[in-house]
């Protein structure tokens, strides 16, 4: 039998900012069974511009991120708010382009998020790690309202060895980052992420873990700047053990 | 052109109606459905009869503060309503609606009791009045306007006595209105659903009761009204 | 009421350093998303409720003008007499028609968001015409004379300490900040001018097709006295607000109060059918429904529909994170929060106020919780799409999107360009992991520190080691 072949979508932040994450997916979906392919020329879901305004350029990089991806059994994103724009959002975008509707739709069907799909198709219910620290779990808006994503990255963190999750009193409370919200209403989303950085830091947890990038660096960002000793994570990494980079915001001269 | 008309031009526009109204079936569908109304989803909460709503009602109108007295025949009413004048300590006179059920509600010889009938003027501290019906699922009052029952009586007053037949409690709002419109018809021309005495929170979110209305609701649950 | 939506940066910057807004919201914070939690636990059919209440309104919107029709028949039959005004100034003639032919000198007014929208009370009192809010919150905005900062609480921005001043210096009283005793100062001031008043006039919180009758929701039974007492009851509503039947309305009832303060039910609900009748001891001997297009009918026709379901229940400021930490007043005109936010645009133009739809996150609560399913993330796009069409936002950052999206679409310029800069990044911030200033990056960097990249890009790393 040959393995279903997944396509990775490992989303622009995690491309330029973040590489652990993506080698972190190849290695989970490769141990759930998968055969995992990274195409070349995958750049950006749209998102930004989608959420500018900018239609035209997001359909245009809707388009061409279907044609890409189509080919594959799964499309999996390391991130709720990418998974949730190529799966909600495209057939919204392309419902008006008649050559195209179907195709979003027919595509919108493969697309999973990294965790969502390890529990709910890949049947993944414990994952062999160990993580000796007490964590922390933020909800990312577009995971837990689009997608739905609230149990899965809990219950694979549960099966942690060593790890202690304790919840914060608003894990579902948005962290103020919103794409481009954060930097054209900085003061706002200062208070946001104000908020969340207490939350966290009154759980007393060692590591805030998430499945969106975008919401990890505003979250670290603010944590460094309020000097605390949180360290910030996205998911994968614990859940496939890469704990040899340095936390989001660290540098190797810190640990 | 009349505001109407061009307002009625707007609405067929927006709705791609072409020039006027809409389509005739469209119309009759509308009209069947103002004909024949039917209660959406009703929760199960108010599904409950007998002394399973009466306790349900009794329990949801006393989590939003109304006092509830129940007594077995309608000529115990006035002294259910003494007794709350004399816990609260409030002036021994009552207005009472016009309405011949509480020609039977013993509010007669008691001694220093001034009782006077009509709808209530600025200085009554209390009111009386007869629910049109209740409701168990939220233990909201419905009083309906009408020559026996001015609506004022249940606004102007600090304090405001409605009398509830339990022949008269139903178990959701929508079996409610039924009664109303086969009794009437058309509605009166003032329905008033009653939850509680008046509120507000508007100063500083601190929940302060008799706002504009009532700060006391008495309930005088009766089980017989037969003027035997 | 000016709109100065346009200046909301610099508005929510002030409302940010305001301790004692941030106090109140607080407040409205806690008490608001937890009592709903409660009362939505409470009915195990809230979601299924919400669901019918959605399909209720659509029902409507797509027969509004065949539903007008109908109620305006019955209404009518009733001894209401209707009237219809296409925008502000004819609803605001025909009201002060009204008064000025019946010599009205003192008018009570129950809450009406459709009479802020149009400036009734400006143009009350531009007449000569003493006006008295009688919802208290109303009354309170009025003493300090600031527009209304929440749907159903105008003055949750103001502090007990802010209030008590006010009303000593209105009342000539000794300041308290014991809210029972002024309530009952407000109890009594008001119940002279409700005994007084020629004219009340309320909003609608329903129209009922089926029987002609309007339907006033509150909480103090403010709406009952404003309307029953005078001799002339207007009503000033806007022409969206019909429903079917009264089981329509009973289900739309179900959901207005638990998502708005969490009750199980409003204390009053006030079902209107015509003036007073033959032999009533009480009630108004006219009866006159103003109902106000004031841009609905464009709305109706337009993408943004579905913002015409809206009951006003204020569930999705309660739950915005923006909202919350901002305040009403900084949205700039009478809609606040994410309502606001979709409903101002349509109503004043996106010119005026293309930044509300931007101030959102797209976190999702506010549709998450709004009782008939407004996708209202979905509308402040559609504001944003109309608003990036027309050029309104500043121009750089127009053009940083486009030229992030073209070099988007061409992968190997993206690459180049991306890989060259992250890699510079990484170098730079690989000792301390991070930036606390940047060129070009002090939006992002104003507030919080800029992680650095790792390094080499994911996608070139696997090229040159897979």
């Amino acid at each position: 039998m040959t393995r279903a072949r997944v396509g990775l979508f490992a989303t622009c932040l995690v491309d330029l900012w973040r590489p652990v994450v993506g080698f972190s997916a190849i290695e989970l979906l490769e141990r759930a069974g998968y055969a995992v392919e990274v195409p070349a020329a995958q750049t950006c879901c749209g998102q930004p511009a989608y959420n500018v305004g900018d239609r035209e350029d997001a359909a245009d990089l809707a388009r061409r991120t279907i044609a890409l991806f189509e080919p594959y059994d799964h499309v999996v994103a390391p991130s709720g708010s990418c998974a949730g724009m190529l799966k909600i959002h495209y057939p919204q975008l392309l419902a008006g382009d008649s050559a195209w509707a179907e195709r979003a739709r027919a595509f919108a069907g493969k697309v999973h998020e990294l965790v969502s799909f390890l529990v709910r198709v890949a049947g993944v219910e414990r994952i062999e790690e160990t993580c000796r620290a007490r964590v922390t779990y933020h909800d990312s808006c577009s995971g837990l309202r689009e997608l739905g994503i609230r149990d899965e990255p809990r219950r694979l963190l549960a099966g942690i060895e060593g790890l202690e999750l304790v919840e914060m009193r608003e894990p579902h409370l948005c962290c103020g980052f919103g794409g481009t919200f954060c930097v054209k209403y900085p003061e706002i989303s200062e208070r946001m992420v104000d908020e969340k950085a207490e939350d966290i830091e009154g759980t007393g947890a060692d590591m805030v873990l998430a499945g969106d990038l975008g919401c990890l660096l505003n979250i670290a960002g603010r944590l460094a700047r309020r000097n605390s000793r949180v360290q910030v994570r996205h998911v994968a990494e614990v859940l496939a053990g890469r704990l040899d980079v340095p936390p989001i915001g660290r540098g190797e001269g810190e640990g | 052109m009349s505001a109407r008309e061009r307002l009625f031009e707007r609405l067929w526009r927006a709705l791609g109606r072409g020039g006027s109204g809409g389509p005739e079936e469209l119309r009759r569908e509308v009209e069947q459905r103002i004909a024949d109304p039917r209660p959406h989803l009703v929760p199960a909460r108010a599904k409950v009869a007998g002394e399973e709503r009466i306790a349900l009602f009794v329990r949801m109108a006393k989590a939003v503060g109304t006092e509830i007295e129940r007594v077995g025949h309608i000529g115990e009413v006035g002294e259910a309503v003494m007794r709350f004048l004399r816990f609260h300590n409030l002036p021994r006179q009552v207005r009472l609606a016009p309405d011949p059920l509480l020609d039977l509600a013993g509010f007669e010889g008691h001694a220093l009791l001034e009782v006077r009938r009509g709808t209530a003027s600025a200085d009554d501290p209390t009111g009386v009045t007869v629910a049109e019906a209740g409701v168990a699922e939220t233990g909201t009052l419905v009083l309906a306007s009408s020559p026996e029952r001015p609506t004022m009586l249940a606004y102007l007053p600090e304090n405001c006595v409605v009398v509830l037949p339990i022949a008269r409690l139903d178990g959701s709002y929508e079996e409610s209105w039924q009664r109303i419109r086969e009794r009437f018809g058309r509605p009166p021309r003032s329905v008033n659903l009653v939850t509680g005495p008046s509120r507000t929170a508007d100063i500083g979110l601190q929940l302060t009761m008799g706002a504009h209305g009532p700060r006391r609701l008495l309930v005088v649950l009766v089980d017989r009204t037969d003027s035997a | 009421m000016e709109v100065t939506s346009l200046r909301f940066r610099e508005n929510a910057r002030r409302a940010l350093r305001d301790p004692q807004l941030a106090r109140a919201l607080r407040m409205v914070r806690e008490g608001f998303q937890q009592r709903r939690a409660q009362a939505v636990a409470n009915l195990p059919e809230f979601e299924e409720l919400r669901r019918i209440g959605a399909g209720i309104r659509d029902h409507v919107l797509e027969r509004l003008d065949l539903y007008l029709e109908a109620f305006e028949r019955r209404a009518r039959e009733a001894g209401a007499q209707i009237h219809y005004a296409l925008d502000g100034a004819e609803a605001r003639r025909i009201v002060l028609d009204l008064l000025r032919s019946r010599g009205v000198s003192l008018v009570t007014k129950s809450k009406s968001m459709v009479a802020e929208e149009i400036e009734l009370a400006e143009a009350i009192e531009a007449e000569g015409i003493r006006r008295v809010e009688t919802d208290l919150g109303e009354y309170i905005i009025q003493l300090a004379h600031e527009p209304p900062s929440h749907l159903i609480g105008p003055a949750v921005h103001m502090t007990v300490e802010r209030i008590a001043r006010l009303f000593a210096e209105a009342h000539g009283t000794e300041p308290t900040t014991d809210a029972q005793e002024l309530v009952a100062q407000a109890r009594r001031v008001l119940r002279q001018k409700y005994l007084d008043a020629e004219a009340g006039i309320t909003g609608a919180n329903f129209l009922v097709a089926e029987t002609g009758s309007v339907i006033t929701v509150t909480n103090e039974g403010n709406a009952e006295l404003t309307q029953g007492l005078p001799p002339l009851h207007i009503v000033v509503t806007s022409i969206e607000k019909l429903v079917p039947t009264m089981e329509d309305a009973f289900t739309l009832l179900r959901l207005l109060a638990r998502s708005g303060t969490g009750q199980e039910f409003a204390t009053y609900t006030t079902v209107l059918t015509g003036p007073r009748r033959e032999g009533d001891l009480d009630g108004p001997e006219e009866m006159h429904i103003v109902l106000v297009d004031n841009g609905r009918s464009r709305m109706l026709g337009s993408p943004v529909r579905p913002m015409l379901r809206c009951i006003r229940c204020s569930a999705c400021m309660n739950h915005c994170p923006v909202y919350l930490a901002v305040g009403g007043h900084a949205y700039g005109w009478t809609y606040v929060g994410p309502m606001g936010s979709v409903l101002t645009p349509a109503l004043a133009g996106i010119e005026q106020t293309w930044p509300l739809p931007e101030a959102s996150t797209f976190c999702g609560r506010c549709e998450e919780v709004c009782p008939v399913r407004i996708p209202l993330p979905g509308l402040m796009r559609v504001w944003r799409e109309e608003a990036f069409r027309r050029g309104l936002p500043p121009a750089t950052q127009r053009a940083g999107i486009r030229l992030w999206a073209f070099l988007a679409k061409r992968p190997r310029l993206y690459r180049l360009a991306f890989g060259l800069a992250v890699r510079t990044l990484g170098l730079l911030g690989r000792r301390r992991g991070r930036f606390s200033r940047l060129p070009l990056a002090s939006g992002w960097t104003s507030v919080r520190d800029l992680p650095a990249p790792q390094g080499r890009t994911f996608l070139e790393q696997l090229g040159r080691g897979r």
